[in-house]
């Protein structure tokens, strides 16, 4: 029934083992409330959000509590009713382990939601409207990397988008949240792939997912002909890591190669996630924001491995203890797979958008000291962007920023198969996350010293205008000065003054004594008014008393 | 014979015309290198170097009265990027204009003890610092370069050094550990 689909492969990969069946045993089950979530400002690639809310204030579930900031931004809402306790500074999951802003919810348990403006017809809204609604949803890719969606749904100059690829591979070890949403919810998937169709205008649309989840790829090939689309394929992909790579998927099922420092736009094609789709539903059919999604939890360190729907925000430590705790003799906590994830140094870090698993250990893949590269090139042999981690190797050792770019450095999509296989146990990926992060550093500096250069010319610029400017004003005083003086010290022009001030006030005198007065040339009429005037006036001064 | 004498004159003449025209048309004011140089030192405007500036200090390393060595806050790189683009051996800092810096600085100014006397304004090298007279001044931290002229001048010792904050956009990997030269505990060869 499904015809046969030519499909290319990417260079290099790995077979690794999967891990995944341990965390899909149970359904996902009910959401869990706790008591206090935490929410960082930036979940998101972009701007922070903006608060929109004051400490103290009262909130419900889908209310909008932090404003979009810029265009690569996007909004976060309320994840259930409680109070805003606070906005400070709280450590994010980050590798850095840093400090963040964060909105502080505590939770009052009723889940209140605001109103809910479902969208009934979305075909009939324009694609940038509905791009519009995805964004004020808050919804960014769920894969991992979090990019605001709206700007992935937008086809650019392009008019249309050739194919919407829907990345259901899911290749990292242990992860399997996107497995359990197409096994609960495929329907849901479905339309959700149907409305970015609509906002890229893509007639076509694949749906990648890797062989190693059948159950998922009969409810999803059940859900297709129950809704019955024609214009969604779904396509089986051998497993092997890194096909859910964005670029590896692209190239496994169409054969298109994308652009070294470019998108898959350029190539006509525009990459989804699974869960990413699912939320669209839920935005535009229920019109519910992203507020909650599907986490894996799972590990031997992990007394209940399972994957479980999660309100953004929510403590990993309460969460965890929640599902039944850790195991004896965990100690190591990894968020992400065991791949590409980064180590937590605490559990006392909030879930966020682009938390795909949390990944409890009891035995830690020990680490031994790395020892010298033999060039073996093992590393070059598994590279899924074809690039020589051994020459990128040399120059992060080396330090030589310049170089590693030449080298393609930025292709490098950190998938972390170098590594994995590389027999002298170098952290490779660890060499090339420190070069891009002190590239990005130099950029800033460069950026920071134009601007620094711009406004010391400005200065400069200004204290000579304002050298200039003094000078001249104490020209044009100097020069006053001078003339008052050379003025004074002829006796010429003094006697000159004197005669020029005495003729005017002896012409002043003679206007004075001309100056027509208005007692003049009176009529007969006018003087006897006057006259009787005159004598009431006498006769008053006489008799003061009347 | 005389032709070719001719011909070569007019030739001569033409192209000789041609060159003094373009030598005025496309005649470049100031020194490109001077630019180059300029754009690899890092705008602290510190005066580290015993130059007014970063400009001064760029013309003159390209006139060679002044060695590449002399900018602390450039540090090694800098070194190494002015001694590749002219052509030098790199050389260690020179002590006497300071030392590097691990930490990026900027400065603050406590406002409770600022007396509004206008004195650090007029030396901040950027226009960093807002205030007028009797007011109280503030810095603007994104534009401080952490030049620190704006110290010595204030009588009221209000304005302190500190450090710029990480946060999680500005972090940066740490480097791994170097191999270990010698492999004592070289694992089995079945990985």
């Amino acid at each position: 029934m499904t015809m046969p689909y030519k499909l290319w492969s990417f260079h290099g990969g790995l077979h690794l083992p999967g891990h995944k069946d341990i965390s899909t045993q149970q359904p996902s089950g009910a959401v869990f409330i706790p008591r206090r979530l935490v929410l960082p400002l930036q979940q998101h690639i972009g701007e922070p959000a903006e608060p929109a809310v004051k400490i103290g204030e009262r909130v419900l579930g889908g209310q909008i509590i932090a404003y979009a900031n810029g265009y690569v931004s996007v909004p976060l809402h309320a994840p259930t009713s409680g109070t805003i306790s606070d906005i400070s500074e709280q450590k994010a999951p980050h590798p850095s382990n840093l400090k963040t802003r964060c909105i502080i919810l505590e939770t009052d348990g009723k889940d209140e939601w605001c109103e809910l403006e479902p969208i009934s017809n979305y075909q009939k809204l324009d694609p940038s409207a509905l791009r519009n609604r995805i964004r004020d949803a808050g919804i960014v890719g769920l894969g991992g990397a979090g990019f605001p969606s709206f700007i992935k749904l937008n086809p650019g100059s392009r008019t249309v988008v050739d194919q919407l690829v829907i990345n259901a591979a899911e290749c990292e070890p242990y992860i399997s949240c996107d497995d359990q949403l197409m096994r609960e919810q495929p329907g849901e998937i479905l339309q959700g792939i149907q409305i970015m169709q609509h906002a890229l205008q893509a007639r076509l649309c694949i749906i990648g997912i890797e062989d190693n989840k059948p159950e998922a790829y009969k409810a999803l090939q059940q859900a297709i002909s129950e809704l019955n689309i024609d214009t969604i394929q779904l396509i089986r992909i051998p497993t092997i890591y890194p096909t859910g790579g964005e670029k590896q998927l692209i190239k496994v099922l169409t054969g298109k190669e994308s652009p070294s420092n470019g998108l898959p736009l350029d190539i006509g094609v525009v990459c989804h996630n699974v869960a990413t789709a699912a939320s669209i539903y839920a935005a535009i059919n229920l019109g519910k924001p992203l507020v909650s999604r599907l986490v894996t939890l799972t590990g031997d360190g992990i007394k209940n491995p399972r994957n479980h729907q999660v309100l953004i925000g929510t403590p990993i430590d309460e969460w965890i203890k929640h599902n039944g705790g850790y195991e004896p003799g965990v100690n190591q906590l990894i968020m992400g797979g065991p791949m590409m994830g980064f180590n937590l140094e605490t559990d006392q870090v909030p879930i966020i958008k682009t938390s795909n698993c949390i990944l409890a250990l009891c035995e830690p893949e020990t680490h031994p000291p790395a020892v010298p590269c033999i060039r073996c090139g093992a590393c070059m042999d598994v590279c899924p962007a074809n690039l020589l981690p051994q020459q990128l190797y040399w120059q992060a050792f080396a330090s030589d920023f310049d170089k590693i770019q030449d080298y393609n450095l930025f292709d490098c999509i950190e998938c972390g198969c170098c590594s994995y296989v590389c027999p002298s146990q170098i952290p490779l990926v660890q060499y090339y996350r420190f070069a891009k992060t002190e590239i990005w550093a130099m950029e800033r500096d460069k950026r920071k010293s134009d601007q620094a250069r711009q406004r010391h010319e400005f200065r400069l610029e200004r204290l000579e205008k304002e050298k200039q400017e003094r000078a001249e004003r104490m020209r044009k005083k100097k020069a006053a000065l001078n003339a008052n003086k050379s003025a004074s010290s002829k006796d010429d022009s003094k006697k000159q003054a004197i005669e020029a001030a005495l003729a005017r006030v002896r012409d002043k005198k003679k206007q004075a004594n001309t100056e027509i007065r208005n007692t003049d040339n009176l009529t007969a009429d006018q003087q006897k008014k006057i006259d009787e005037i005159e004598f009431r006036r006498q006769q008053n001064s006489e008799n003061p008393k009347t | 014979m005389l032709t070719a004498i001719i011909t070569m004159a007019i030739l001569a003449a033409i192209f000789g015309g041609l060159l003094g025209y373009v030598a005025i048309k496309f005649h470049i004011e100031g020194d490109p290198v001077v630019d180059q140089i300029d754009s690899i030192l890092p705008q602290t405007q510190c005066g580290q170097c015993s130059f007014p500036g970063c400009r001064p200090y760029a013309e003159a390393i390209a006139k060679g009265e002044a060695d590449i060595n002399q900018c602390p806050p450039g540090g090694e790189s800098t070194i190494i990027a002015l001694a590749d683009l002219l052509g030098l051996d790199p050389k260690p800092l020179n002590p006497e204009n300071g030392i590097e810096e691990d930490i990026k600085t900027v400065v603050y100014i406590d406002e409770q003890v600022c007396i509004g006397c206008t004195l650090c304004i007029q030396a901040c090298p950027v226009d960093a610092i807002l205030g007028a007279a009797k007011q109280m001044h503030t810095v603007i931290t994104d534009e401080c370069t952490g030049c620190d002229l704006c110290i010595p001048p204030c009588p009221v010792e209000c304005i302190h050094i500190i450090p710029v904050k990480q946060d999680i956009s500005t972090w940066k990997w740490p480097r791994p550990a170097s191999p270990v030269a010698s492999p004592q505990s070289l694992p089995e060869t079945d990985a």
